[in-house]
Protein backbone atom coordinates (compact mmCIF):
# COMPACT_ATOMS: atom_id res chain seq x y z
CA UNK A 1 0.00 0.00 0.00
CA UNK A 2 1.54 3.50 -1.13
CA UNK A 3 1.49 6.34 1.35
CA UNK A 4 -1.14 8.01 -0.86
CA UNK A 5 -4.61 6.04 -1.75
CA UNK A 6 -5.75 6.44 -5.15
CA UNK A 7 -8.71 4.74 -4.16
CA UNK A 8 -12.29 6.07 -3.79
CA UNK A 9 -14.23 5.19 -0.52
CA UNK A 10 -16.36 2.69 -2.12
CA UNK A 11 -13.66 1.17 -3.63
CA UNK A 12 -11.97 0.68 -0.21
CA UNK A 13 -14.90 -1.25 0.90
CA UNK A 14 -15.43 -3.77 -1.63
CA UNK A 15 -12.16 -5.00 -1.46
CA UNK A 16 -12.23 -5.32 1.90
CA UNK A 17 -15.20 -7.23 1.07
CA UNK A 18 -14.14 -8.90 -2.54
CA UNK A 19 -10.73 -8.72 -3.38
CA UNK A 20 -8.47 -8.46 0.05
CA UNK A 21 -11.51 -10.79 2.17
CA UNK A 22 -9.53 -11.10 5.59
CA UNK A 23 -11.13 -14.84 5.80
CA UNK A 24 -11.32 -16.01 1.93
CA UNK A 25 -8.77 -14.14 0.35
CA UNK A 26 -5.86 -13.18 2.77
CA UNK A 27 -6.74 -16.24 4.69
CA UNK A 28 -5.83 -14.58 8.32
CA UNK A 29 -7.50 -14.91 11.55
CA UNK A 30 -8.69 -17.95 11.02
CA UNK A 31 -9.07 -18.91 14.16
CA UNK A 32 -12.25 -17.25 14.87
CA UNK A 33 -13.90 -18.53 11.80
CA UNK A 34 -13.63 -22.44 13.13
CA UNK A 35 -13.83 -21.67 16.49
CA UNK A 36 -16.91 -19.49 16.58
CA UNK A 37 -18.44 -19.77 13.68
CA UNK A 38 -20.70 -23.09 14.69
CA UNK A 39 -23.66 -20.87 14.94
CA UNK A 40 -25.45 -18.15 12.66
CA UNK A 41 -26.18 -15.83 15.87
CA UNK A 42 -22.56 -16.36 17.28
CA UNK A 43 -20.85 -15.63 13.39
CA UNK A 44 -22.90 -12.03 13.48
CA UNK A 45 -21.98 -11.14 16.60
CA UNK A 46 -18.44 -11.69 16.08
CA UNK A 47 -18.55 -10.23 13.04
CA UNK A 48 -19.81 -7.05 14.36
CA UNK A 49 -17.16 -6.82 17.11
CA UNK A 50 -14.83 -6.99 15.31
CA UNK A 51 -16.12 -4.42 12.64
CA UNK A 52 -16.21 -2.35 15.49
CA UNK A 53 -12.72 -2.55 16.81
CA UNK A 54 -11.27 -2.52 13.39
CA UNK A 55 -13.30 1.21 12.06
CA UNK A 56 -12.19 2.23 16.04
CA UNK A 57 -8.47 0.92 15.65
CA UNK A 58 -7.76 2.46 11.59
CA UNK A 59 -9.44 5.54 12.90
CA UNK A 60 -7.18 5.78 16.23
CA UNK A 61 -4.25 4.85 14.77
CA UNK A 62 -4.46 7.15 11.47
CA UNK A 63 -5.33 10.31 13.95
CA UNK A 64 -2.29 9.77 15.91
CA UNK A 65 0.01 8.55 13.38
CA UNK A 66 1.82 11.79 13.22
CA UNK A 67 3.01 11.77 16.82
CA UNK A 68 4.03 8.30 16.66
CA UNK A 69 7.67 7.12 17.27
CA UNK A 70 8.08 4.20 14.32
CA UNK A 71 10.15 2.04 16.74
CA UNK A 72 7.62 1.85 19.00
CA UNK A 73 4.66 1.83 16.99
CA UNK A 74 3.48 -2.02 17.67
CA UNK A 75 3.22 -1.75 21.52
CA UNK A 76 1.07 1.67 20.51
CA UNK A 77 -1.09 0.08 18.28
CA UNK A 78 -1.25 -3.08 20.71
CA UNK A 79 -2.75 -0.99 23.16
CA UNK A 80 -5.18 1.28 21.05
CA UNK A 81 -6.37 -2.40 20.01
CA UNK A 82 -6.38 -3.69 23.72
CA UNK A 83 -8.41 -0.56 24.37
CA UNK A 84 -10.88 -0.85 22.22
CA UNK A 85 -11.58 -4.43 22.35
CA UNK A 86 -11.95 -3.69 26.14
CA UNK A 87 -14.45 -1.55 25.56
CA UNK A 88 -16.12 -3.99 23.13
CA UNK A 89 -16.06 -6.63 25.64
CA UNK A 90 -17.65 -4.91 28.37
CA UNK A 91 -20.21 -3.60 26.09
CA UNK A 92 -21.31 -7.17 24.99
CA UNK A 93 -20.89 -8.41 28.53
CA UNK A 94 -23.68 -5.85 29.33
CA UNK A 95 -26.33 -5.87 26.77
CA UNK A 96 -25.63 -9.76 25.16
CA UNK A 97 -25.25 -11.79 27.94
CA UNK A 98 -26.05 -15.53 26.25
CA UNK A 99 -23.91 -14.35 23.13
CA UNK A 100 -21.12 -13.48 25.59
CA UNK A 101 -21.25 -16.47 28.34
CA UNK A 102 -20.96 -18.32 25.02
CA UNK A 103 -18.17 -16.21 23.56
CA UNK A 104 -16.75 -14.23 25.87
CA UNK A 105 -12.66 -15.55 25.81
CA UNK A 106 -12.88 -15.30 21.71
CA UNK A 107 -14.37 -11.46 22.03
CA UNK A 108 -11.16 -10.74 24.61
CA UNK A 109 -8.97 -13.12 21.99
CA UNK A 110 -9.57 -10.37 19.39
CA UNK A 111 -6.62 -8.21 20.62
CA UNK A 112 -4.53 -11.13 19.02
CA UNK A 113 -6.17 -11.24 15.59
CA UNK A 114 -3.91 -10.78 12.76
CA UNK A 115 -6.50 -9.14 10.67
CA UNK A 116 -6.31 -6.33 12.98
CA UNK A 117 -3.08 -5.66 13.36
CA UNK A 118 -2.46 -5.93 9.66
CA UNK A 119 -4.46 -3.21 8.58
CA UNK A 120 -3.62 -0.78 11.11
CA UNK A 121 0.12 -1.51 10.25
CA UNK A 122 -0.55 -1.46 6.71
CA UNK A 123 -3.23 1.02 6.00
CA UNK A 124 -4.13 2.97 8.83
CA UNK A 125 -0.81 4.05 9.88
CA UNK A 126 -0.03 5.53 6.61
CA UNK A 127 -3.13 6.88 5.08
CA UNK A 128 -5.61 9.39 6.41
CA UNK A 129 -8.57 9.11 8.78
CA UNK A 130 -11.68 8.96 6.39
CA UNK A 131 -9.98 6.46 4.16
CA UNK A 132 -8.67 4.28 6.80
CA UNK A 133 -12.60 4.64 8.25
CA UNK A 134 -13.57 3.12 4.88
CA UNK A 135 -11.05 0.13 5.24
CA UNK A 136 -11.41 -0.64 8.11
CA UNK A 137 -15.20 -0.44 7.41
CA UNK A 138 -14.41 -2.96 4.24
CA UNK A 139 -12.33 -5.40 6.25
CA UNK A 140 -14.48 -5.70 8.93
CA UNK A 141 -17.65 -6.34 6.49
CA UNK A 142 -15.43 -8.71 4.91
CA UNK A 143 -14.88 -10.49 7.88
CA UNK A 144 -18.26 -10.39 9.11
CA UNK A 145 -19.26 -11.86 5.68
CA UNK A 146 -17.11 -14.70 5.54
CA UNK A 147 -18.44 -15.65 9.00
CA UNK A 148 -21.85 -14.99 8.73
CA UNK A 149 -21.93 -17.61 5.46
CA UNK A 150 -19.99 -19.78 7.32
CA UNK A 151 -21.96 -20.31 10.38
CA UNK A 152 -24.77 -20.05 8.23
CA UNK A 153 -23.71 -23.33 6.41
CA UNK A 154 -22.37 -24.46 9.58
CA UNK A 155 -25.59 -24.37 11.38
CA UNK A 156 -27.79 -25.07 8.40
CA UNK A 157 -25.36 -28.59 7.98
CA UNK A 158 -24.58 -29.70 11.86
CA UNK A 159 -28.26 -28.69 13.52
CA UNK A 160 -30.44 -27.89 11.03
CA UNK A 161 -31.43 -25.22 12.27
CA UNK A 162 -30.67 -21.00 11.79
CA UNK A 163 -30.73 -18.19 14.08
CA UNK A 164 -31.69 -21.27 16.69
CA UNK A 165 -34.80 -22.14 15.06
CA UNK A 166 -35.12 -25.40 14.09
CA UNK A 167 -35.59 -25.37 9.80
CA UNK A 168 -34.97 -29.04 8.89
CA UNK A 169 -37.38 -30.73 11.49
CA UNK A 170 -36.96 -34.73 11.71
CA UNK A 171 -33.58 -34.39 9.71
CA UNK A 172 -30.36 -36.00 10.20
CA UNK A 173 -28.20 -33.83 10.81
CA UNK A 174 -24.08 -33.82 10.10
CA UNK A 175 -22.87 -33.40 13.69
CA UNK A 176 -19.62 -33.01 12.02
CA UNK A 177 -20.32 -29.65 10.77
CA UNK A 178 -20.40 -28.48 14.32
CA UNK A 179 -17.22 -29.74 15.68
CA UNK A 180 -13.99 -27.77 14.46
CA UNK A 181 -13.01 -30.72 12.05
CA UNK A 182 -16.47 -29.40 10.23
CA UNK A 183 -15.04 -25.79 10.79
CA UNK A 184 -11.95 -26.71 8.66
CA UNK A 185 -14.13 -28.41 5.70
CA UNK A 186 -16.27 -25.48 5.51
CA UNK A 187 -13.70 -22.82 5.48
CA UNK A 188 -11.68 -25.23 3.41
CA UNK A 189 -14.59 -25.64 0.50
CA UNK A 190 -15.94 -22.27 0.58
CA UNK A 191 -12.03 -20.78 0.40
CA UNK A 192 -12.04 -22.75 -3.26
CA UNK A 193 -15.66 -21.63 -4.15
CA UNK A 194 -14.62 -17.88 -4.04
CA UNK A 195 -11.02 -18.93 -5.78
CA UNK A 196 -13.37 -20.49 -8.07
CA UNK A 197 -15.66 -17.23 -8.72
CA UNK A 198 -12.28 -15.41 -8.69
CA UNK A 199 -10.69 -17.45 -11.73
CA UNK A 200 -13.61 -17.96 -13.43
CA UNK A 201 -15.37 -14.68 -13.42
CA UNK A 202 -12.82 -11.90 -12.79
CA UNK A 203 -9.92 -13.91 -14.34
CA UNK A 204 -7.98 -13.88 -11.53
CA UNK A 205 -5.51 -16.25 -10.15
CA UNK A 206 -6.69 -17.27 -6.90
CA UNK A 207 -5.78 -17.09 -3.61
CA UNK A 208 -3.22 -19.46 -1.78
CA UNK A 209 -3.19 -18.36 2.02
CA UNK A 210 -1.47 -16.52 4.60
CA UNK A 211 1.90 -18.33 3.66
CA UNK A 212 0.90 -18.28 -0.15
CA UNK A 213 3.06 -15.99 -2.91
CA UNK B 1 27.21 -32.66 -10.64
CA UNK B 2 24.06 -30.80 -12.88
CA UNK B 3 23.39 -34.39 -14.78
CA UNK B 4 23.37 -36.37 -11.50
CA UNK B 5 20.91 -33.45 -9.72
CA UNK B 6 18.18 -34.02 -12.87
CA UNK B 7 18.52 -37.99 -12.51
CA UNK B 8 17.82 -37.26 -9.05
CA UNK B 9 15.07 -35.57 -9.32
CA UNK B 10 13.90 -38.08 -12.23
CA UNK B 11 14.07 -40.79 -9.66
CA UNK B 12 11.51 -39.87 -6.93
CA UNK B 13 8.34 -40.44 -7.97
CA UNK B 14 5.03 -41.32 -6.66
CA UNK B 15 4.40 -45.61 -6.19
CA UNK B 16 4.02 -47.52 -7.23
CA UNK B 17 7.44 -48.27 -9.16
CA UNK B 18 6.55 -51.40 -10.86
CA UNK B 19 8.13 -52.29 -14.62
CA UNK B 20 5.98 -54.52 -15.64
CA UNK B 21 2.83 -55.19 -17.87
CA UNK B 22 0.80 -54.87 -14.49
CA UNK B 23 -1.62 -51.52 -14.78
CA UNK B 24 -3.45 -49.35 -11.67
CA UNK B 25 -6.36 -51.01 -13.32
CA UNK B 26 -5.51 -54.40 -13.28
CA UNK B 27 -3.87 -54.20 -9.29
CA UNK B 28 -6.64 -52.30 -8.67
CA UNK B 29 -9.47 -55.26 -10.00
CA UNK B 30 -7.71 -57.89 -8.36
CA UNK B 31 -7.62 -56.10 -4.91
CA UNK B 32 -11.15 -55.80 -5.32
CA UNK B 33 -11.66 -59.34 -6.49
CA UNK B 34 -9.21 -60.37 -3.16
CA UNK B 35 -11.80 -58.39 -0.70
CA UNK B 36 -14.75 -60.93 -2.02
CA UNK B 37 -14.26 -63.84 0.10
CA UNK B 38 -14.69 -60.99 3.08
CA UNK B 39 -17.71 -59.51 1.54
CA UNK B 40 -19.20 -62.67 1.28
CA UNK B 41 -18.73 -63.75 4.69
CA UNK B 42 -19.97 -60.13 5.68
CA UNK B 43 -23.06 -61.20 3.94
CA UNK B 44 -23.54 -65.19 5.18
CA UNK B 45 -23.11 -63.52 8.40
CA UNK B 46 -25.24 -60.22 8.70
CA UNK B 47 -27.65 -61.22 5.82
CA UNK B 48 -28.69 -59.25 3.07
CA UNK B 49 -28.43 -56.02 4.40
CA UNK B 50 -24.90 -56.12 4.15
CA UNK B 51 -25.05 -56.84 0.72
CA UNK B 52 -27.46 -53.78 0.40
CA UNK B 53 -24.80 -51.39 2.22
CA UNK B 54 -22.00 -52.46 0.47
CA UNK B 55 -23.73 -51.77 -3.08
CA UNK B 56 -25.42 -48.21 -1.97
CA UNK B 57 -21.57 -47.45 -1.37
CA UNK B 58 -19.70 -48.88 -3.98
CA UNK B 59 -22.68 -47.01 -6.52
CA UNK B 60 -22.38 -43.45 -4.61
CA UNK B 61 -18.63 -44.08 -4.68
CA UNK B 62 -18.44 -44.46 -8.44
CA UNK B 63 -21.44 -42.09 -9.14
CA UNK B 64 -19.43 -39.74 -7.17
CA UNK B 65 -16.30 -40.28 -8.97
CA UNK B 66 -17.74 -39.95 -12.34
CA UNK B 67 -19.63 -36.56 -11.08
CA UNK B 68 -16.62 -35.13 -9.85
CA UNK B 69 -14.19 -35.82 -13.17
CA UNK B 70 -16.83 -33.95 -15.30
CA UNK B 71 -17.32 -31.19 -13.32
CA UNK B 72 -13.60 -30.81 -13.35
CA UNK B 73 -13.25 -31.22 -17.12
CA UNK B 74 -10.39 -34.15 -16.26
CA UNK B 75 -10.69 -37.26 -18.33
CA UNK B 76 -13.83 -39.80 -16.76
CA UNK B 77 -11.78 -42.64 -14.97
CA UNK B 78 -14.13 -45.13 -13.16
CA UNK B 79 -13.79 -48.16 -15.19
CA UNK B 80 -9.83 -48.32 -13.49
CA UNK B 81 -11.50 -49.75 -9.95
CA UNK B 82 -9.98 -47.55 -7.85
CA UNK B 83 -13.88 -46.02 -7.05
CA UNK B 84 -15.33 -49.48 -6.74
CA UNK B 85 -12.27 -50.22 -4.32
CA UNK B 86 -13.01 -47.03 -2.07
CA UNK B 87 -16.76 -48.02 -2.00
CA UNK B 88 -16.29 -51.81 -1.96
CA UNK B 89 -13.62 -50.93 1.11
CA UNK B 90 -15.85 -48.06 2.65
CA UNK B 91 -18.90 -50.37 2.44
CA UNK B 92 -17.27 -53.13 4.34
CA UNK B 93 -16.13 -50.75 7.40
CA UNK B 94 -19.66 -50.05 8.05
CA UNK B 95 -21.90 -51.86 10.23
CA UNK B 96 -24.48 -53.94 8.15
CA UNK B 97 -27.28 -52.71 10.27
CA UNK B 98 -26.05 -48.45 8.54
CA UNK B 99 -28.95 -46.57 7.16
CA UNK B 100 -29.16 -46.03 3.48
CA UNK B 101 -27.93 -42.13 3.94
CA UNK B 102 -24.50 -43.59 5.75
CA UNK B 103 -22.59 -45.43 2.64
CA UNK B 104 -23.47 -42.00 0.16
CA UNK B 105 -22.57 -39.58 2.50
CA UNK B 106 -19.72 -41.62 3.02
CA UNK B 107 -18.90 -42.27 0.05
CA UNK B 108 -19.28 -38.83 -1.20
CA UNK B 109 -16.83 -37.71 1.26
CA UNK B 110 -14.29 -40.50 0.05
CA UNK B 111 -14.20 -39.64 -3.35
CA UNK B 112 -14.76 -35.85 -3.64
CA UNK B 113 -13.15 -34.46 -0.83
CA UNK B 114 -10.37 -36.85 0.04
CA UNK B 115 -9.45 -37.76 -3.18
CA UNK B 116 -10.95 -35.70 -6.49
CA UNK B 117 -10.10 -32.28 -4.25
CA UNK B 118 -6.50 -33.53 -3.56
CA UNK B 119 -5.98 -34.12 -7.27
CA UNK B 120 -7.15 -37.80 -8.16
CA UNK B 121 -5.57 -41.20 -8.08
CA UNK B 122 -2.36 -40.73 -6.68
CA UNK B 123 -2.53 -37.27 -5.30
CA UNK B 124 -4.37 -38.23 -2.19
CA UNK B 125 -2.77 -37.68 1.15
CA UNK B 126 -5.43 -40.00 3.22
CA UNK B 127 -7.17 -43.04 2.63
CA UNK B 128 -9.99 -41.64 0.97
CA UNK B 129 -12.19 -45.08 2.09
CA UNK B 130 -10.99 -44.24 5.88
CA UNK B 131 -11.87 -40.75 5.96
CA UNK B 132 -15.35 -41.59 4.48
CA UNK B 133 -15.46 -44.17 7.24
CA UNK B 134 -14.02 -41.35 9.73
CA UNK B 135 -16.37 -38.76 8.60
CA UNK B 136 -19.69 -40.69 9.34
CA UNK B 137 -18.75 -42.33 12.34
CA UNK B 138 -17.98 -38.67 13.84
CA UNK B 139 -20.97 -37.83 12.38
CA UNK B 140 -23.68 -40.43 13.72
CA UNK B 141 -21.70 -41.70 16.32
CA UNK B 142 -24.97 -44.03 17.37
CA UNK B 143 -25.73 -45.25 14.23
CA UNK B 144 -21.92 -46.38 13.32
CA UNK B 145 -21.95 -48.03 16.58
CA UNK B 146 -25.06 -50.27 16.17
CA UNK B 147 -23.68 -53.39 15.99
CA UNK B 148 -26.30 -56.22 14.43
CA UNK B 149 -25.57 -59.87 16.29
CA UNK B 150 -24.53 -62.05 12.88
CA UNK B 151 -26.89 -64.75 13.19
CA UNK B 152 -29.95 -62.88 13.66
CA UNK B 153 -30.29 -62.85 10.16
CA UNK B 154 -30.64 -66.41 9.71
CA UNK B 155 -33.39 -66.79 11.88
CA UNK B 156 -35.30 -64.05 10.19
CA UNK B 157 -36.09 -62.31 13.58
CA UNK B 158 -35.69 -58.44 13.63
CA UNK B 159 -32.18 -57.81 14.31
CA UNK B 160 -30.54 -57.97 17.29
CA UNK B 161 -27.87 -55.13 18.24
CA UNK B 162 -25.16 -55.94 20.55
CA UNK B 163 -21.50 -55.27 21.42
CA UNK B 164 -18.56 -55.67 19.81
CA UNK B 165 -15.91 -57.62 21.11
CA UNK B 166 -13.54 -54.64 21.71
CA UNK B 167 -16.44 -52.80 23.10
CA UNK B 168 -16.96 -55.10 25.36
CA UNK B 169 -13.59 -55.83 26.23
CA UNK B 170 -13.46 -51.60 26.75
CA UNK B 171 -16.58 -51.91 28.66
CA UNK B 172 -16.76 -54.83 30.83
CA UNK B 173 -13.59 -56.65 30.61
CA UNK B 174 -12.22 -59.72 29.65
CA UNK B 175 -14.60 -61.76 31.96
CA UNK B 176 -17.67 -60.80 30.29
CA UNK B 177 -16.29 -61.58 27.19
CA UNK B 178 -15.48 -65.17 28.15
CA UNK B 179 -19.15 -65.00 29.69
CA UNK B 180 -20.58 -64.39 26.19
CA UNK B 181 -18.40 -66.53 24.20
CA UNK B 182 -18.00 -69.45 26.35
CA UNK B 183 -14.77 -71.11 26.85
CA UNK B 184 -11.42 -69.14 25.19
CA UNK B 185 -11.12 -71.59 22.49
CA UNK B 186 -14.87 -70.61 21.38
CA UNK B 187 -13.40 -67.21 21.63
CA UNK B 188 -10.59 -67.36 19.36
CA UNK B 189 -12.27 -70.23 17.05
CA UNK B 190 -15.76 -67.82 16.79
CA UNK B 191 -13.14 -64.19 16.24
CA UNK B 192 -10.94 -66.46 13.37
CA UNK B 193 -14.11 -67.52 11.34
CA UNK B 194 -15.84 -64.29 12.02
CA UNK B 195 -19.01 -65.14 13.53
CA UNK B 196 -19.12 -61.98 16.06
CA UNK B 197 -20.47 -58.69 15.75
CA UNK B 198 -18.68 -55.70 13.89
CA UNK B 199 -17.95 -53.94 10.54
CA UNK B 200 -19.98 -56.09 7.75
CA UNK B 201 -15.84 -57.08 6.11
CA UNK B 202 -14.02 -56.95 9.30
CA UNK B 203 -15.39 -59.81 11.03
CA UNK B 204 -13.92 -62.48 9.39
CA UNK B 205 -10.41 -63.12 10.14
CA UNK B 206 -9.98 -66.56 7.62
CA UNK B 207 -11.94 -64.97 4.55
CA UNK B 208 -9.33 -61.74 5.12
CA UNK B 209 -6.41 -63.77 5.33
CA UNK B 210 -6.91 -65.78 2.00
CA UNK B 211 -7.79 -62.47 0.00
CA UNK B 212 -4.44 -61.12 1.72
CA UNK B 213 -2.76 -64.41 0.40
CA UNK B 214 -3.70 -63.83 -3.09
CA UNK B 215 -2.18 -60.25 -2.91
CA UNK B 216 0.54 -61.73 -1.46
CA UNK B 217 1.30 -64.04 -3.76
CA UNK B 218 0.18 -61.96 -6.49
CA UNK B 219 2.91 -59.30 -4.78
CA UNK B 220 0.73 -56.12 -5.26
CA UNK B 221 1.19 -56.03 -1.27
CA UNK B 222 4.69 -56.78 0.48
CA UNK B 223 5.05 -58.56 4.33
CA UNK B 224 6.42 -55.26 5.08
CA UNK B 225 3.49 -53.27 6.48
CA UNK B 226 1.13 -55.71 7.49
CA UNK B 227 3.53 -57.84 9.29
CA UNK B 228 4.66 -54.98 11.29
CA UNK B 229 1.07 -53.67 12.04
CA UNK B 230 0.15 -56.82 13.31
CA UNK B 231 3.45 -57.36 15.18
CA UNK B 232 3.24 -54.23 17.13
CA UNK B 233 -0.09 -54.49 18.10
CA UNK B 234 0.71 -58.03 19.37
CA UNK B 235 3.84 -57.00 21.48
CA UNK B 236 2.27 -54.22 22.58
CA UNK B 237 -1.22 -55.97 23.87
CA UNK B 238 0.45 -58.61 25.36
CA UNK B 239 3.20 -56.24 27.52
CA UNK B 240 0.50 -53.85 28.46
CA UNK B 241 -2.59 -55.17 27.59
CA UNK B 242 -2.88 -57.67 30.91
CA UNK B 243 -5.32 -57.44 34.04
CA UNK B 244 -5.12 -59.80 36.96
CA UNK B 245 -8.51 -61.52 36.87
CA UNK B 246 -9.03 -60.78 40.82
CA UNK B 247 -8.24 -57.41 41.31
CA UNK B 248 -8.64 -55.84 37.81
CA UNK B 249 -5.41 -54.20 37.96
CA UNK B 250 -2.15 -53.86 35.36
CA UNK B 251 -0.41 -56.56 34.80
CA UNK B 252 2.84 -56.49 32.88
CA UNK B 253 3.09 -59.53 30.68
CA UNK B 254 -0.46 -60.32 30.70
CA UNK B 255 -2.01 -59.34 28.34
CA UNK B 256 -4.20 -61.86 25.44
CA UNK B 257 -2.44 -60.50 21.76
CA UNK B 258 -4.70 -63.25 19.75
CA UNK B 259 -7.89 -61.80 21.02
CA UNK B 260 -6.08 -58.43 20.22
CA UNK B 261 -4.86 -59.56 16.54
CA UNK B 262 -8.10 -61.33 15.77
CA UNK B 263 -10.70 -58.40 16.71
CA UNK B 264 -11.96 -55.42 15.65
CA UNK B 265 -10.91 -54.02 11.83
CA UNK B 266 -6.96 -54.67 12.38
CA UNK B 267 -7.09 -57.46 9.55
CA UNK B 268 -9.08 -55.42 7.14
CA UNK B 269 -6.86 -52.80 8.20
CA UNK B 270 -3.17 -54.24 8.26
CA UNK B 271 -3.80 -56.07 4.55
CA UNK B 272 -6.09 -53.97 2.53
CA UNK B 273 -5.71 -50.52 3.85
CA UNK B 274 -2.11 -49.83 5.35
CA UNK B 275 -0.90 -51.10 2.33
CA UNK B 276 -2.68 -48.46 -0.34
CA UNK B 277 0.30 -47.61 -2.67
CA UNK B 278 -1.04 -44.14 -2.53
CA UNK B 279 -0.78 -42.73 1.14
CA UNK B 280 2.17 -44.86 2.58
CA UNK B 281 5.86 -44.87 2.28
CA UNK B 282 7.28 -46.52 -0.79
CA UNK B 283 10.79 -46.46 1.09
CA UNK B 284 10.85 -50.36 2.58
CA UNK B 285 12.87 -49.13 5.66
CA UNK B 286 9.72 -46.40 5.40
CA UNK B 287 7.14 -48.94 5.60
CA UNK B 288 8.28 -50.62 8.56
CA UNK B 289 8.47 -47.85 10.45
CA UNK B 290 4.74 -46.71 8.98
CA UNK B 291 3.89 -50.03 10.35
CA UNK B 292 4.81 -49.93 14.07
CA UNK B 293 3.45 -46.39 14.23
CA UNK B 294 -0.21 -47.95 13.03
CA UNK B 295 0.33 -50.67 15.53
CA UNK B 296 1.56 -48.09 18.25
CA UNK B 297 -1.34 -45.69 17.99
CA UNK B 298 -3.88 -48.45 17.54
CA UNK B 299 -3.16 -50.13 20.87
CA UNK B 300 -2.63 -46.80 22.51
CA UNK B 301 -6.35 -45.89 21.42
CA UNK B 302 -7.81 -49.52 22.52
CA UNK B 303 -6.21 -49.63 25.69
CA UNK B 304 -6.09 -45.46 26.67
CA UNK B 305 -8.63 -43.94 24.68
CA UNK B 306 -12.09 -43.27 24.00
CA UNK B 307 -13.00 -45.27 21.38
CA UNK B 308 -12.70 -49.58 21.38
CA UNK B 309 -10.99 -49.66 17.92
CA UNK B 310 -8.23 -47.17 17.06
CA UNK B 311 -6.89 -48.92 13.23
CA UNK B 312 -9.05 -46.35 11.28
CA UNK B 313 -6.95 -43.29 13.23
CA UNK B 314 -4.24 -45.33 13.56
CA UNK B 315 -3.76 -45.51 9.89
CA UNK B 316 -5.04 -41.87 8.89
CA UNK B 317 -2.64 -40.70 11.15
CA UNK B 318 0.09 -42.45 9.93
CA UNK B 319 -0.86 -41.23 6.29
CA UNK B 320 -0.04 -37.68 7.81
CA UNK B 321 3.78 -39.03 8.34
CA UNK B 322 4.12 -40.56 5.11
CA UNK B 323 5.58 -37.66 2.61
CA UNK B 324 8.50 -37.24 5.85
CA UNK B 325 9.10 -40.68 6.05
CA UNK B 326 9.69 -41.07 2.26
CA UNK B 327 11.76 -38.05 2.25
CA UNK B 328 14.27 -38.94 5.03
CA UNK B 329 14.31 -42.31 4.51
CA UNK B 330 14.57 -42.85 0.62
CA UNK B 331 17.41 -44.93 -0.51
CA UNK B 332 20.96 -42.04 -0.82
CA UNK B 333 22.28 -41.67 -4.24
CA UNK B 334 25.89 -43.64 -4.56
CA UNK B 335 28.76 -40.65 -4.88
CA UNK B 336 26.45 -38.13 -4.48
CA UNK B 337 28.40 -35.21 -2.04
CA UNK B 338 26.56 -34.54 0.83
CA UNK B 339 24.72 -31.44 0.32
CA UNK B 340 25.56 -27.89 2.59
CA UNK B 341 23.47 -27.80 6.36
CA UNK B 342 21.81 -31.28 5.82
Amino acid sequence: MSHEHQYSNWQLIKDGLFKENTIFRLAISLCPAIAVTNGLKNGVYMGLAVMFVQVMVNVTVSSIKNFLNPLVRIPVFMLIISGWVSVTDMVMAAYARDVYRQMGLYIQLIVAFASILVMAEMFASKNKVVPSFFNGLGSGLGFMVALVVISFFRELLGRGSLWGFEIAGGSKPLLIMLLPTGGFFAVGILMGFFNWIDIRFYGGKGAGGASGH
Amino acid sequence: MEAVKKEHELIVSVSPHVRSEESVSRIMWTVNISLLPALIAGIYFFGPKAAYVTAISIISAVMSEWGVQKMTGRRSAIGDGSAVLTGLLLGMNLPATAPFYIPIIGSLVAIAVTKQLFGGLGFNVFNPALIGRAFVLITWPRAMTTWMEPTAAFVGLDAKTTATPLGLLKEEGLHKLLEVFGSKASLYTELFLGHRAGSLGETSAIALLIGAAFLLYKRYITWHIPLTFLGTVAVVAWVFGGKTPETGKFLLFAGDPILHLLSGGLILGAFFMATDYVTVPSVRAGQILFGVGCGLITMLIRLKGGYPEGVMFAILLMNCFTPIIDRNLKTKLFGKKKEKGK
